[in-house]
C-alpha cells in the first residue's frame, strides 16, 4: 500500500504543466485531487514514473457562465456544485449530482475534471458530461482541441485525450428555464460507486415532452445519452407507460457491466429503475 | 453509591479522542519494515524463490528450525492439520505468506517483494464447500480425507420418532457467506531486540498477548522469559486478533537474527485476503412440529468452510464445535440430532469471529421459526413462546444447563415497544402505495463468560479459561490492578475499576487496570468470548474483597476497633455508627512504612491475588427490525431497530449499549452487506472496502436499547458477558424483517447476506413460478 517511486513537479502555471506533460506525459500522470489516482498507485495499479501535480496552478480554479456555458476549470472541486453554480435548469440540478459524489472529504479534493479525465464509468460528472454534450477542452504545447462526450468517452477508465493533453476547462451548455431536471442513482451504500444512474432533461410543453436528454452511467463501460430512450419520451406525457417504455429502451440498449455487485440482468433492473426516477423527478 | 451500575465516561476515550493513543504504528518508528511476499495462487507446488541480489528475504528454507502451527483437539473425530510458519513445498490458499523482506522503510520493502521471484506450478483448488466435498476432489491436506478435519455429532432424545409424529416438517438449508471481521486498525507486529538482555519485545495488536507469547516461544523453542508480548492500544479484534499467527513467528526470529527492530503492519489487502475470515457455513435444518407450534425434534447438518489452515490454539473445529453444541439456542427441544463438520479448503483460514457460529445458527433458528409459523398458519411469536425456555434453571437434552434468564420476556418486550398491531395497519396502507414493509425478531440466548469447566468440553489441547487478577495499593492509597484479560476497545478498564471501586472503597479514577503485557501481567488468555467483564471481573472482586480485608485490618488497629466494623467507603475506614474514620491514603502509607505494626499482613501487604473460572451464563435478547424493500432495485433499508437485552448487571451501561451498537452493526452487516467473494481459482474479488461493503452510519438505523435484568448466581457479580450479543441476534431479525416485506410475492430467504441482487433474483422466480 506504498505506491511505487515515482518524480513529483509541481508547476505553477498552464504553459509549465504543458511542458511538464509534453517532456513526461507518456509515463506522467497528472494529479488533481488525486482522490481515485492515489488509491490506485498505493495499489501499485498506477505506477507514473512522473506526477504533475497542478494544484498550484491558481489559474485553473474557476467557475464562471460564459457564452452560454458554464465553464468549469480544472481545479473546481466536487464541493463547489453541492450549492447552485449555475443559471437556468442547472442550478437545481448540479447540487442534486454533488451530493451524490462519494463523501464530504473526497468532494472537498477532488475534481470536475479530474472525474473526467479519469473517465470511471460510474462517475457523476461524466454522465453529466455526456447527457449535456459538454465541450472538453484539452491542451497541450502542440495547440487546444475541443471535444465531445461522444468521441471523448472511448472506454472504462480511456478517453481520447493524448498523453501530453491537460483536460483545462469543462463547458456544461446552459439550459433554459423551460428544462426540468432529473437525477437517480443506486449504490450498495451512501457514497459508493453507483451501480447505474441516469440523468434526465425534458423540455415540456402543454403536458408533452418536447425535448429530452436521458444520460445513464455506471452501468456501461462508459456514459452516454441513449438516443431510444429519449426518442420514446418525445410526444409522450411522461406517464407510467412512457417511463417503463424509456427504462426497457435503456436497459436494452446498452452492454451492461458485469461486477461482483452486480450482473448484467441485474444492471438492466437498476437502470430501467433509474431510468423511471429521473425522468419521474423531471416530471414532477 | 455504588459505582457498579453508573454511566461513567470511559477513562480509555480521551487519550484515544485526542489521537495520543499508541498502536503498533505509532511505536514502529524507526523499525525496518518487514513485508509479506504472499502466493497469487490457491494451489500449487512452490518450485523456486528467487531473492533479488543484495536484500534480505526470508524463506521457508531460513526457518528449517521453526515448528509449524499445528493446534490440536485432544479427540480422535479430529484432523490436526500444520501452518508452515512460511510456505515451504506448497501454497494452499491466495495470501499464504511464502517470504518475508526486510528493507528500511515500507515502500522499500514493498518494491523488494514486487522482485521477489516465485514460480509455482499451479494446481486444481477446492475452494467451495461442494468442491471441497465432490468425490475425488483434490485434498487440500494430505491428512484430511475428503477434505474433512473434523466430522462429528449429537444424537440426544427419540429423534425419528419425533420426527415420525410431528404435524409437520419445515426443512431447508441456510447458507452464509463468508465475512471478515474486519477490524479498523489491521494486524501489526513490531519486534525490537534488546541488546543488552537478548530479550525480545514483541508489540502486537493482539487480543491474547500471553497464549501469543506461548505460541511464539514453543515455535522457536525458546523460554519464554526471554519474550516479552505487548498488546498496547488495539483497533479492534473480534477474534481476528486471538490466534497466534505466521507473521508473528517470523517478526520475532527476524529480529532475533538481524538482532534489530522490525515491523509489520498489515495493509487492509492484506487483512481482507490473509487474515482471518469466519461464517462460511451451510446448514440443513430440519425441525418437527406439533400442530401448537411445539417444536418436537431438531436435526441438522452443519458444515462449515474452515479454510486452508487451522488456527491457534482454539482450532478450526471452533466454528463446527460451537454450531453444534448450541444450534437450539433459547429454544426447549426435547430431541435433537447433528452432524458437523469442518472442511478444509483452499481459501484462507477462519478464526472466531465476533459470535463465532452463533450468528448463523442463530439467523437458521428464526428462520426456521418464522417458516414454521407460516406453514402452520400460526403467529410467529407465539410459535416462540411456545418453545422459549421460561423455567430456570434449564438442562437441555445436551446437557447444557442454562440459567435463569428473560428469554420470554425479552420478546415480549421487543413487541409491545413495536407495537406490532399499528405495524401491521401501515403495513398494510403501504402496500397499497407499492412501499414493502416488513418487521422480524429474533431470539437468542448466549453462553457467556465461561472458563476451564466449559473449554474442556471441546478437549483443546490449550484449555483456555480462568482469569487471574493481581491488585495492590501503593502508598499514596492508589490502586494497581493487573489483569489476564487484554481489552482492546471495549472500555474494560473503565468497568473493572468500577468493580474495584465498590469492593475496595474507594473511587474508580484511583484505581488503574494494566493489561496486554505479559511481563507486568498474570498468565491470562485474553479478551474474546464475551468473558473479560464475567471472567476477568469475577476475579478482580475476589481480589478486591481481599484487599479490602487487609486494608480493614490496618484501620482496625488506627481506629482502634474490631475489623467487623469497619466499612470502607469513599474513600475512608469508618467505624459503623461513629464518626471515627481515617482516609485510605494514611491506611496505606502505615501499612508500608509501618509494616512492623501490622504483622498479619506482612506476608501480602496491600496486595491480593485471585482467579476466577467459573462455568459460565447465559445472557439472553431479542432483537427486532423493521425494513423497507424498494422491489425496483432491491434495496433494503432499515426503518427502526429495537434490542431488549438482558445481561444481568451492567456495570455500566453506556460501555453495555456500546458493545451492543457495534456488534447490531456488524450484524447488519452480515444480514445485507458484508462477504468476501472468491472466484473459481481461489482470488479474492472483493479485496478492497470499495466491495467488501462495510456498511457506514448512513445505513445503520438508531438503535433501541431496553435493558432487562435477571441476576444470578451463575457470575459472582451477576454480571453476564454481552460482548458478542449484537452480532448474534441482529442478522436473523433483518432476515425475518425481509422475508415478512415479501410475504405478498411468497419470497423465503435463507442466506445472508442478502443481496439486492439476490433479492431481485428471488421476485423474479417467484413471479414466474406464479405465472
Amino acid at each position: 500500500m506504498k505506491p511505487a517511486a515515482f518524480r513529483y513537479f509541481a508547476p505553477r502555471t498552464v504553459e509549465e504543466a504543458l511542458d511538464l506533460l509534453a517532456e513526461h506525459g507518456d509515463d506522467g500522470k497528472i494529479l488533481a485531487g488525486g482522490q481515485s489516482l492515489v488509491p490506485a498507485m498505493n495499489f501499485r495499479l498506477a505506477r507514473p514514473a512522473s506526477l504533475i501535480d497542478i494544484n498550484r496552478i491558481a489559474a485553473l480554479d474557476y467557475l464562471r457562465e460564459e457564452a452560454g456555458a458554464l465553464r468549469i476549470g480544472a481545479l473546481a472541486r466536487h464541493a463547489r456544485f453541492e450549492r447552485p453554480v449555475a443559471s437556468g435548469a442547472l442550478g437545481p440540478f448540479l447540487p442534486r449530482v454533488a451530493h451524490q459524489i462519494a463523501h464530504l472529504p473526497i468532494r472537498v479534493r477532488g475534481t470536475f475534471a479530474g472525474s473526467l479525465a479519469h473517465a470511471d464509468p460510474a462517475s457523476e460528472w461524466c454522465v453529466v458530461a455526456a447527457t449535456l454534450d459538454a465541450e472538453l477542452v484539452a491542451e497541450s504545447r502542440r495547440g487546444t482541441r475541443n471535444l465531445r462526450p461522444d468521441e471523448y468517452f472511448t472506454g472504462a477508465l480511456t478517453t481520447a485525450l493524448e498523453p501530453d493533453e491537460l483536460l483545462t476547462e469543462i463547458r456544461l451548455p446552459l439550459l433554459g428555464d423551460q428544462w426540468r431536471s432529473g437525477f437517480a442513482e443506486f449504490s450498495r451504500r451512501a457514497g459508493d460507486y453507483a451501480l447505474a444512474m441516469c440523468a434526465a432533461f425534458l423540455r415540456i410543453e402543454q403536458g408533452r415532452i418536447v425535448e429530452a436528454r436521458i444520460g445513464l452511467g455506471g452501468a456501461a463501460d462508459r456514459p452516454a445519452r441513449i438516443a431510444a430512450a429519449e426518442r420514446l419520451l418525445i410526444g409522450s406525457d411522461g406517464g407510467d407507460d412512457a417511463k417503463r417504455a424509456a427504462g426497457d429502451a435503456a436497459a436494452q440498449a446498452i452492454e451492461p457491466l458485469v461486477d461482483v455487485q452486480a450482473d448484467a440482468e441485474y444492471r438492466r433492473d437498476l437502470v430501467r429503475a433509474m431510468v423511471n426516477r429521473a425522468v419521474a423527478q423531471a416530471c414532477g | 453509591m455504588s459505582w457498579v451500575g453508573r454511566r461513567l465516561p470511559r477513562y480509555e476515550d480521551p487519550v484515544l479522542l485526542r489521537g495520543d493513543g499508541r498502536y503498533v504504528a505509532d511505536l514502529a518508528r524507526g523499525a525496518r519494515a518487514m513485508r509479506f511476499v504472499r502466493s497469487p495462487v490457491a494451489s500449487g507446488r512452490i518450485l523456486s524463490v528467487k531473492a533479488p541480489p543484495g536484500a534480505i528475504v526470508i524463506t521457508a528454507a531460513d526457518l528449517a528450525a521453526v515448528k509449524p502451527i499445528c493446534p490440536r483437539l485432544l479427540r480422535p473425530d479430529f484432523v490436526p492439520i500444520a501452518q508452515p510458519v512460511l510456505a515451504r513445498d506448497r501454497v494452499r490458499h491466495v495470501g499464504e505468506a511464502i517470504a518475508a523482506v526486510i528493507a528500511d522503510s515500507a515502500a522499500a520493502a514493498e518494491d523488494i517483494a514486487e522482485q521477489v521471484e516465485i514460480e509455482i506450478a499451479p494446481e486444481t483448488p477446492v475452494v467451495s464447500l461442494d468442491q471441497a466435498l465432490a468425490p475425488g476432489a483434490p485434498l487440500v491436506h494430505g491428512d484430511a480425507a475428503n477434505n474433512t478435519v473434523i466430522d462429528t455429532g449429537l444424537d440426544a432424545g427419540d429423534v425419528d420418532t419425533a420426527f415420525a409424529s410431528a404435524h409437520r416438517v419445515v426443512e431447508f438449508t441456510f447458507t452464509s457467506r463468508r465475512q471478515s471481521a474486519m477490524p479498523l486498525e489491521a494486524r501489526a507486529a513490531l519486534a525490537v531486540f534488546d541488546t543488552s538482555s537478548g530479550r525480545i519485545t514483541l508489540s502486537v495488536s493482539a487480543q491474547s498477548p500471553h497464549l501469543i507469547r506461548t505460541g511464539i516461544a514453543d515455535a522457536l523453542a525458546m523460554p519464554e522469559n526471554e519474550l516479552r508480548v505487548i498488546a498496547p492500544d488495539v483497533g479492534g479484534g473480534f477474534g481476528q486478533k486471538v490466534p497466534l499467527i505466521p507473521e508473528h513467528i517470523v517478526a520475532v526470529w527476524a529480529a532475533r537474527r538481524y538482532r534489530c527492530a522490525v515491523a509489520w503492519i498489515e495493509d487492509r489487502l492484506e487483512n481482507l485476503t490473509a487474515a482471518f475470515h469466519a461464517r462460511d457455513q451451510r446448514i440443513a435444518l430440519r425441525g418437527a412440529f406439533a400442530a401448537d407450534g411445539k417444536l418436537l425434534a431438531l436435526d441438522a447438518d452443519i458444515q462449515c468452510n474452515i479454510g486452508a489452515y487451522s488456527n491457534s490454539p482454539v482450532t478450526c473445529a471452533v466454528e463446527p464445535l460451537m454450531a453444534m453444541s448450541e444450534l437450539p439456542g433459547p429454544y426447549a427441544v426435547g430431541a435433537y440430532r447433528v452432524r458437523s463438520r469442518g472442511i478444509t479448503t483452499n481459501t484462507c483460514p477462519m478464526a472466531p469471529y465476533r459470535g463465532v457460529s452463533r450468528p448463523v445458527i442463530t439467523s437458521a433458528m428464526e428462520r426456521l421459526m418464522d417458516t414454521a409459523a407460516s406453514r402452520l398458519g400460526l403467529d410467529p411469536l407465539a410459535v416462540r413462546r411456545r418453545n422459549l425456555i421460561s423455567s430456570f434453571p434449564y438442562a437441555s437434552v445436551t446437557g447444557i444447563v442454562h440459567d435463569a434468564g428473560s428469554y420470554r420476556e425479552a420478546m415480549d418486550t421487543a413487541a409491545e415497544t413495536l407495537d406490532i398491531a399499528a405495524f401491521r395497519k401501515r403495513q398494510q396502507s403501504a402496500r397499497a402505495e407499492g412501499r414493502y414493509l416488513g418487521l422480524g425478531f429474533s431470539v437468542f440466548a448466549e453462553r457467556t463468560g465461561y472458563g476451564t469447566p466449559t473449554f474442556s468440553l471441546r478437549k483443546m489441547e490449550v484449555t483456555v479459561g480462568f482469569e487471574r487478577v493481581e491488585v495492590a495499593m501503593d502508598p499514596s492509597g492508589f490502586v494497581e490492578a493487573r489483569i489476564g484479560a487484554s481489552p482492546h476497545g471495549q472500555g474494560l478498564k473503565t468497568t473493572l475499576a468500577q468493580l474495584l471501586a465498590d469492593e475496595i472503597g474507594v473511587a474508580p479514577d484511583r484505581i488503574r487496570i494494566v493489561s496486554g503485557d505479559t511481563d507486568r501481567t498474570p498468565y491470562g488468555f485474553g479478551t474474546f468470548a464475551s468473558r473479560s467483564a464475567v471472567v476477568a471481573g469475577g476475579a478482580c472482586k475476589l481480589a478486591g474483597i481481599q484487599l479490602r480485608d487487609r486494608l480493614k485490618e490496618v484501620a482496625a488497629q488506627e481506629l482502634e476497633a474490631a475489623a467487623s466494623d469497619i466499612d470502607i467507603a469513599d474513600g475512608r475506614a469508618l467505624v459503623r455508627g461513629t464518626d471515627l474514620a481515617v482516609p485510605v491514603p494514611e491506611l496505606a502509607r502505615a501499612a508500608y512504612h509501618q509494616s512492623h505494626r501490622f504483622p498479619t499482613i506482612v506476608d501480602t501487604g496491600l496486595s491480593a491475588v485471585a482467579t476466577y473460572d467459573p462455568a459460565g451464563t447465559f445472557s439472553n435478547a431479542c432483537h427486532a427490525a423493521i425494513v423497507e424493500i424498494d422491489t425496483a432495485t432491491g434495496k433494503v433499508s432499515l426503518e427502526r431497530f429495537v434490542i431488549v437485552e438482558d445481561a444481568g448487571i451492567l456495570i455500566n451501561p453506556t460501555i453495555v449499549e456500546g458493545q451492543i451498537h457495534g456488534g447490531v452493526a456488524q450484524g447488519i452487516a452480515n444480514a445485507l452487506y458484508e462477504q468476501i467473494v472468491y472466484d473459481d481459482s481461489g482470488n479474492i474479488l472483493t479485496g478492497s472496502l470499495a466491495d467488501y461493503l462495510v456498511p457506514t452510519l448512513s445505513e445503520i438505523p438508531d438503535l433501541e436499547i431496553h435493558h432487562l435484568e435477571t441476576v444470578t448466581d451463575a457470575s459472582i457479580t451477576g454480571v453476564k458477558g454481552v460482548g458478542e450479543g449484537g452480532a448474534i441476534g441482529a442478522p436473523g431479525a433483518v432476515l425475518n424483517a425481509v422475508v415478512d416485506a415479501l410475504s405478498p410475492f411468497g419470497v423465503e430467504v435463507f442466506e445472508m447476506p442478502i443481496t439486492p441482487q439476490r433479492i431481485l433474483q428471488l421476485l423474479r422466480e417467484s413471479r414466474s413460478r406464479t405465472t
